[in-house]
């Protein structure tokens, strides 16, 4: 039982990093462009297949494809950043969202198109595959891994937030745009390279979570909620909100999975209600 | 800027003048002529019909409160169960129970409201959201009573007044829908007129300062929500009755994401833009079906991006900005 929990404990961080990755991206552009964004899982799915493209019909590696799987979510970023995402930052949030939508809609039709509506196969390395014994207990590889990875990409953002120039920037975009650009930071170019890096981040995760999530053109409406949930327990903005969010939902959805299936998908929409009333601002968000 | 629809509305509020104008009139003329020149087409007639109705009441909470909701399905879900329930165990008379479909999508909608009318957008967006799939779950997980997966059937409905029943013409179902629509508009018409009707304007307008001049913002948005989701509930009633079958897909998210593209397109705080979108939605994708379905999603998903980027106010608003034009004078 105790080693159950444990496992399921596992699964759920491995879980719940997987959904922070992809979701910080999200909770940043929404905190600094007061955005609501619901076509971010697109940015994911981008990543993901371009993944599935380079390891199936070019024979990269997995590993190597990652980093360009983020190159290429981060460019389709800031392409759609600079043409339309930057004409609707001052409408009203109703707006966005059918905007939003619309791309959702248009990127579930195209990925169906050219690729097909069947799921993506992922083939991880020999070394990733299996499971590692830690204290008695079987972990899978490659969750191992994945929780390495969102960890070390944590810092660093944490690093890049706190101690570079950039990063201080940010910060005071999302406190006060308007006092910013009159200190001369270019917020517009802040909006942009902050876009295009969450993108990245979103189509990274993608890539990672193939083998956990899975990838089929629907991926952006099916994990929508879920994305949009970081962002909202989180509190828009905060890097630290989201980690917490994306733990609790993680968790609570392995854990609600595994001792309670007939309850289903009850209990994360259920936990989303709940905390969405007790914090309308987020876990670490302030008050608008 | 940053409601330019919003303002093009407000300048032209005036006292409450219950009397339909003439192009009104034209409107619903049009939608009973319908009914003889395409006998072929009145199932898809009804459902348009039933479709108006849900996005008129969805308009009710949106165009003028400014609630965005992405969960209205919940309350047109309620209603088709209490409908189709209802009729399972043995009462078909059609208008009870389709009061009684209001009359729990109203109950729900009371309930929920105090949890959708706190909080900002982002806050809204995701509670309803979680309410509609939360039903949703509900259902599905309930199969004794909704039938979960495969449905609820042997819906069976007798006859309206005991003389006309439910066919597979469609006769019938879409005059009912037509007659519970017309009186459904004609209440929120006096609705949006009234004083009430002007004080949710204003709350859409400035959430701050209708308190200053004493207007209870939160009871308000309660009252609109309940009245809305009430509206919902005969929406699903209606469809629960005349195709004589519920499904899980009430609940679903595609069908409050579809009257929300709905709404935008036809133009949202001005109640013929439910009609109008739910009529070009619907018959477009009627013509459309034949097509592999996610082209149809594609097109759909262009159409809303152009629609947001330039064509604000829907297919109305484009009306509007053209009649302006062609009379020449500014408004």
């Amino acid at each position: 039982m105790l080693g159950n929990f444990a496992g399921v404990l596992f699964d759920g961080i491995a879980y719940g990093s997987l959904l922070f990755v992809i979701s910080i991206g999200l909770s940043v552009t929404m905190g600094l462009m007061n955005f609501v964004n619901l076509a971010h899982g697109a940015f994911a799915m981008v990543g993901g297949y371009a993944c599935v493209v380079l390891m199936t019909r070019a024979g990269v590696p997995f590993i190597a494809t990652l980093p360009v799987a983020f190159v290429v979510a981060a460019a389709v970023g800031i392409v759609l950043e600079r043409t339309l995402y930057v004409r609707l930052y001052k409408a009203p949030h109703l707006d966005q969202v059918m905007f939003s939508i619309g791309l959702v809609f248009m990127s579930v039709a195209a990925m169906t198109y050219v690729f097909g509506p069947s799921q993506q196969p992922v083939r991880l390395p020999d070394w990733l595959r299996g499971q590692v014994q830690v204290l008695g207990i079987g972990l899978g590889a490659y969750r191992l891994f994945l929780i390495a990875v969102v960890a070390v990409i944590t810092i660093a953002l944490h690093l890049l937030m706190t101690r570079t120039r950039f990063g201080a920037q940010v910060r005071a975009s999302v406190d006060n745009a308007v006092a910013s650009a009159g200190l001369g930071i270019n917020v517009n170019r802040v909006f942009g390279v902050t876009f295009a890096l969450g993108s990245g981040l979103a189509g990274l995760g993608g890539g990672l979570g193939i083998d956990v999530l899975g990838l089929d053109p629907t991926f952006p409406l099916k994990y929508m909620v879920y994305f949009l949930l970081v962002v909202a327990i989180g509190g828009a903005g905060t890097i630290k909100g989201g980690l917490v969010a994306a733990m609790i939902l993680g968790i609570s959805d392995v854990a609600g999975k595994y001792y309670v299936p007939q309850v289903g998908s009850f209990i994360i929409y259920f936990l989303m209600v709940v905390l969405m009333i007790l914090f309308p601002a987020g876990l670490y968000g302030r008050k608008a | 800027m940053s409601s330019p629809a919003a303002t093009s509305i407000d300048r032209r509020a005036h006292l409450p003048n219950d009397r339909l104008r003439a192009i009104e009139i034209a409107f619903w003329l049009v939608a009973a002529a319908a009914f003889f020149v395409f006998p072929q087409h009145r199932v898809l007639g009804s459902q348009i019909l039933i479709t108006g109705l849900f996005a008129l009441s969805l308009d009710l909470i949106l165009g003028y409160a400014g609630i965005v909701s992405l969960g209205h399905a919940a309350y047109f879900g309620m209603g088709a169960y209490a409908a189709g329930v209802l009729a399972v165990k043995g009462w078909g008379e059609p208008l009870t129970g389709l009061i009684a479909a209001g009359a729990v999508g109203a109950i729900v909608g009371f309930a929920t409201s105090f949890l959708v009318v706190r909080g900002g957008d982002l806050a809204r967006l995701m509670v309803t959201l979680g309410i509609g799939l939360m039903l949703y779950e509900a259902a599905n997980q309930l199969p004794s009573i909704t039938g979960g997966a495969d449905g609820l059937s042997g819906v069976t409905m007798s006859k309206l007044f005991g003389v006309w029943g439910f066919d597979l013409s469609g006769s019938t179902a879409y005059v009912y829908s037509l007659a519970v629509l017309f009186a459904m508009f004609l209440f929120a018409r006096r609705l949006v007129a009234s004083p009430f009707g002007l004080s949710l304007r204003g709350v859409r307008e400035n959430v701050k300062r209708m308190p200053a001049i004493g207007s209870p913002v939160g009871r308000r948005l309660v009252a609109v929500y309940t009245i809305s989701a009430g509206m919902a509930g005969v929406a699903g009633g209606l469809l629960a009755q005349t195709t004589q079958f519920v499904g899980l897909d009430v609940f679903g998210f595609p069908r409050s994401a579809d009257l929300m593209i709905i709404l935008v397109l036809g133009g949202t705080g001005r109640l013929y833009g439910a009609l109008v979108g739910a009529a070009v939605f619907m018959i477009a994708h009627h013509w459309l079906s034949d097509w592999n379905p996610i082209y149809w999603q594609f097109w759909l998903g262009l159409l809303l991006v152009v629609v947001v980027l330039w064509g604000r106010g829907g297919i109305l608003g484009a009306l509007d900005g053209f009649v302006t034009r062609f009379r020449g004078k500014p408004r």
